[in-house]
């Protein structure tokens, strides 16, 4: 929408502070169905969904890869689910 | 060819790189929200009308949680504030464009169309055309990202609810993050949204809890940005 404003509107410290959206609001998505279940209780112990974010968070740091980062803790979750859970 | 035109083949090409990991993105779209119960119609239509991965998938947990519309539609809209810098850099090429332009060109700029045509523009600022390779890299973005979503609603009505495929929204922006992993304030900031969003999902009234998280986490990456500043 912006695109329909003059040049340069927002300032240098604006910017820096608009370029931490990601990081502000994403975790706000990502957090809550991974901590807790279906009710709305807190689920920590024995929760394959924090080892598999783990696991992604690993790939993700080190390969910076998108699709690695999703599909290693697509899998992890499912091995952990279907096999380690069993 | 004319310029318009090897401008336009330009932003396709150097666009479609990017676009594999928004084909299986669209598709885990469409497979969502099939699984959470929305008609193929409906999530068709947000693939056209609001064109943004992110806060589509925001969009459909939302509303699927039973979120108010105006909660709703101030989530997706603080999901895509980032557009508002997008906008600010573009700004500085395009601002002498007919307002018809700058409507289309909007419309299609997204996060990958940002990247290319954001280089691309530096690097040809005397194109008079140059505005050509948005349209291209946008419309290109805007192609793959619809027949991904037919292919994910085509698949989430056979795909088995037990696989817990929601569980790929919480991966998928994780994902977007990968890249300020490694930024120490970019860490405290995902934690006081995590923590904060967490915590308030039972708390906060309207599932305002995106809304409430994300400007705590704001605020604090302000205050991290002024103390920087001061610093220098």
């Amino acid at each position: 929408m912006i695109f329909l404003l003059k040049e340069d509107i927002l300032n240098h410290k604006a910017k820096k502070i608009l370029s931490y959206v990601p990081s502000a609001i994403f975790p706000a998505i990502i957090f809550p169905p991974i901590f807790l279940d279906n009710t709305g209780a807190t689920d920590i112990e024995s929760n394959p969904k924090i080892l598999a974010t783990v696991f992604a968070i690993i790939i993700g740091y080190f390969s910076r890869s998108i699709m690695a980062t999703i599909f290693i803790g697509l899998t992890s979750y499912w091995f952990l689910i279907f096999v380690y859970y069993k | 060819m004319n310029d318009k035109l090897k401008t336009l083949a330009r932003g396709i090409v150097d666009v479609s790189p990017l676009m594999i990991p928004v084909l299986p993105f669209g598709i885990i779209y469409g497979v969502i929200g099939m699984e959470l119960g929305l008609s193929a119609y409906m999530i068709f239509g947000m693939s056209i009308i609001i064109f943004g991965g992110a806060s589509q998938i925001v969009l459909l947990q939302l509303f699927s949680g039973g979120a108010s519309s105006l909660v709703a539609i101030t989530s997706v809209g603080a999901v895509n504030s980032r557009h508002l810098l997008y906008g600010a850099v573009f700004s500085e090429y395009l601002s002498h464009l007919k307002m018809i332009w700058k409507i289309i060109l909007s419309y299609v700029l997204i996060d990958q169309a940002f990247a290319v045509s954001n280089t691309y523009f530096k690097n040809n600022k005397k194109n008079k055309h140059k505005h050509y390779h948005l349209l291209g890299a946008g419309f290109t973005c805007w192609t793959i990202w619809q027949i991904s979503t037919i292919l994910g609603i085509v698949l989430g009505s056979v795909i088995p609810e037990e696989l817990g495929l929601s569980f790929t929204i919480s991966l998928t922006f994780l994902a977007m993050l990968i890249n300020d992993f490694r930024k120490f304030k970019n860490i405290i900031v995902m934690l006081v949204s995590g923590i904060v969003a967490t915590i308030g999902y039972n708390t906060i009234p309207f599932q305002a809890y995106i809304i409430v998280a994300a400007l705590s986490a704001l605020l604090v990456a302000a205050l991290l940005t002024l103390i920087n500043l001061k610093k220098k």
